[in-house]
C-alpha cells in the first residue's frame, strides 16, 4: 500500500490556502509558512496572473492542489473533462500532494459549489469507491480524501463517518485528509464525542491536515449548529482537539484554511505559528 | 432519498426539506437543509458579484443580489470552474421584463464577460512593429491574441463601464460604442474601438495581411481613421503572429 504518511511530498510543518492577496509577502517573508495549498478549480484557466503566480510559487513552496468540483459522492458518472482539467494541472505542476472532498456538489448539469453530504450506506461507499479508483487511474496519482463538515443526517446511513472513509480507503488505496474543523463541526452538529472520532480515525492513512474557522448558529430547536465558513480564525477549542491529534497520530503537514473576509497575511502567518508550536515538540 | 430531490429542494425554496434528512433526535432536518441551501445560494451570488461588478454598481447591491437570486435559480452553473459563471447572464437580462427600461445592461454584462474572458486567457507574445517599413508592416498577417476581445453595441457601453471604474471618468454620451478589449500583462484593459475598429478586427484571422484588414475596415466604414485604429491595436498588444498557446 502507498505509504501517505512517510511519501508526502508535503513538509510536516504548517502551510496555508494559497489567496492572490498574499503573493508578495509569501515571495518575501513567509515567515513559518513553508507550503501552499491551492483550490484547482481557481488555476484551470489557460494563462494570465492566476498561472503566472502558481509557476513562481512552485518554485519556492511545496504546493498541494486540493480540488473542490470533484464531486466524488455524486450519484452520476464523474465529469470526464473535469478529470482531464486535473491530470493536466497536476501534471504540469507535480504537487506534492492532491487531495478531494467526500461530498457531491453536481447533480445532471448542475453544479451546485458547495459540499453537499452523502448517506453512509454500502451502496454509496460501493460507488464513491469506483470514482476514486477512477480518478487515481485517470489523473495517475495517489489522493487524499477529506472529512466533511456536515450539518444533518441520512435516515438511511448504516455506518459511522470514520468507518466509511477508513473502508473506502481500504477499498481504493487512498489515503484520508484529516480536517480537525470539521470533525468539531461534524461532531457538535451530530453529538458525537469528537475525542472518540479522533481515537478510532486510521492515522496511519492521514498525508494532512486542515484547521479552519467556523461559525456559531442553532437550529430550530436551539441545539448548536455549527458552519463550516472559513472566515475567522480556529477557536480554541479546535486547537485542543488538533493538539490531541498529533500526540494520537502523530506530525503531519497541517493546513490553515481561511477562505472568507481573508485577513492580512501576518495573521495568517500567527496562525501558522501555533499550528508549527504544536507540531515541533513532538516526535516524528 | 435521491440527489435528485437535494438538488431540486436546494434550488426551489418553496419546496419542503426532502424527507429522510433528519437532526440528530431524528426529528426532520428543517433549518439544517437550509444552511446547504444559503450556502449555495449566498456562494453563487459572490461569484456573480464578482463576475460583474458595473452591473451591480448599476443596479444597486440589493437589487443585483435579487436578480443574481433568480438567475442562478433558472441558470446554475454547469461546469466547475467559476471564472466564466453568468455566460448567460445577457440573454438572462434581455428577457426580464422588470428591467426592461435599461436595454443597455445586456451588454455592459457582455463586456463584463469578456473583460474576465481576457484575465483568463492563455498568454501570448505580441506582435512588435517597432522598426518595420510600413510595407513590411502591411504584409503581416497577425490574429487577435487569446486575451483580445472585441464587442459591438448600440448603447455606450465604454463610458457606461469607465464612468463606473474609474475615478473622475466623463458622463456617457448617448451614442453607440465598440469595446476593444487587450490584456498587457496580466490586467485587461477595455478600450473605445475607432469606426471601423471592429471591422478591421473581425478581419485579422491569422490568413489576412494588415494591409486586407484595412481594406475591409475601409469597405465597413468610409471615413474610419486607419491611423489611429493601428495606434491602438499595435500600441495594446491586441494582435500576435504565434498560431498556438503558451504555457
Amino acid at each position: 500500500m502507498y505509504d501517505f504518511v512517510s511519501s508526502s511530498g508535503l513538509p510536516k510543518t504548517a502551510g496555508i490556502g494559497y489567496k492572490p492577496q498574499h503573493f508578495a509577502e509569501l515571495r518575501t517573508e513567509p515567515g513559518p509558512v513553508n507550503w501552499l495549498e491551492i483550490h484547482a478549480e481557481n488555476y484551470m484557466g489557460d494563462g494570465g496572473r492566476p498561472l503566472a503566480q502558481l509557476r513562481a510559487l512552485a518554485e519556492q513552496f511545496p504546493i498541494s492542489v486540493h480540488g473542490v468540483g470533484l464531486s466524488i459522492g455524486g450519484e452520476g458518472p464523474l465529469d470526464k473533462d473535469h478529470i482531464a482539467r486535473l491530470k493536466h494541472l497536476c501534471d504540469w505542476l507535480n504537487p506534492a500532494s492532491f487531495s478531494e472532498h467526500l461530498a457531491w456538489s453536481t447533480h445532471d448539469a448542475h453544479f451546485l459549489n458547495d459540499l453537499l453530504p452523502l448517506p453512509y450506506t454500502e451502496a454509496a461507499l460501493a460507488r464513491v469507491a469506483d470514482h476514486i479508483d477512477e480518478v487515481q487511474n485517470a489523473v495517475g496519482r495517489p489522493m487524499l480524501l477529506e472529512n466533511p463538515s456536515t450539518y444533518l443526517a441520512f435516515e438511511e446511513s448504516t455506518m459511522d463517518e470514520v468507518t466509511f472513509l477508513t473502508e473506502i480507503a481500504k477499498r481504493t488505496g487512498c489515503g484520508l485528509l484529516l480536517d480537525v474543523n470539521n470533525v468539531f463541526v461534524s461532531c457538535t452538529n451530530q453529538i458525537w464525542d469528537p475525542i472518540d472520532y479522533i481515537n478510532k480515525f486510521p492515522h496511519h492513512l492521514v498525508g494532512e491536515i486542515h484547521l479552519g474557522g467556523h461559525d456559531e448558529d442553532e437550529d430550530e430547536h436551539g441545539a448548536p449548529l455549527l458552519i463550516d465558513s472559513h472566515g475567522r480564525e480556529v477557536i480554541d477549542p479546535v486547537w485542543v482537539l488538533y493538539a490531541h491529534t498529533i500526540r494520537t497520530g502523530g506530525q503531519k503537514p497541517t493546513l490553515i484554511e481561511w477562505d472568507n473576509d481573508v485577513p492580512e497575511f501576518p495573521v495568517l502567518r500567527e496562525e501558522a505559528a501555533r499550528a508549527d508550536a504544536i507540531l515541533t515538540p513532538v516526535e516524528a | 432519498m435521491s440527489q435528485t430531490d437535494f438538488t431540486a429542494a436546494i434550488l426551489n425554496p418553496d419546496l419542503p426539506t426532502p424527507a429522510g434528512l433528519k437532526d440528530p433526535q431524528g426529528r426532520p432536518a428543517g433549518k439544517r437543509f437550509d444552511v446547504y441551501r444559503n450556502n449555495v445560494t449566498s456562494s453563487l451570488i459572490a461569484a456573480l458579484e464578482t463576475g460583474f461588478p458595473v452591473l451591480q454598481k448599476l443596479l444597486g447591491q440589493d437589487s443585483f443580489k435579487t436578480l443574481a437570486t433568480l438567475f442562478l435559480r433558472a441558470n446554475p452553473p454547469t461546469s466547475r470552474a467559476l471564472s466564466q459563471y453568468g455566460d448567460a447572464m445577457p440573454g438572462f437580462l434581455e428577457g426580464f421584463k422588470p428591467l426592461k427600461s435599461l436595454p443597455y445592461l445586456a451588454d455592459v454584462a457582455r463586456l463584463e464577460l469578456a473583460i474576465r474572458a481576457s484575465y483568463h486567457a492563455a498568454d501570448s507574445a505580441p506582435l512588435d512593429a517597432a522598426g518595420l517599413d510600413p510595407e513590411a508592416l502591411m504584409a503581416l498577417t497577425p490574429r487577435l491574441a487569446p486575451a483580445t476581445q472585441v464587442l459591438t453595441s448600440r448603447f455606450p457601453i465604454f463610458g457606461i463601464w469607465q464612468m463606473n471604474m474609474q475615478p473622475d471618468a466623463p458622463k456617457p454620451w448617448p451614442v453607440a460604442e465598440d469595446v476593444l478589449v487587450t490584456r498587457v500583462n496580466f490586467d485587461p484593459v477595455p478600450h473605445l474601438l475607432p469606426t471601423g475598429g471592429a471591422a478591421f478586427a473581425q478581419a485579422l484571422d491569422g490568413e489576412t495581411p494588415i494591409a486586407g484588414a484595412i481594406e475591409a475596415c475601409m469597405a465597413a466604414a468610409p471615413r474610419a481613421d486607419i491611423a489611429a485604429i493601428l495606434t491602438l491595436f499595435l500600441g495594446s498588444a491586441a494582435l500576435t503572429l504565434s498560431s498556438g498557446k503558451v504555457q
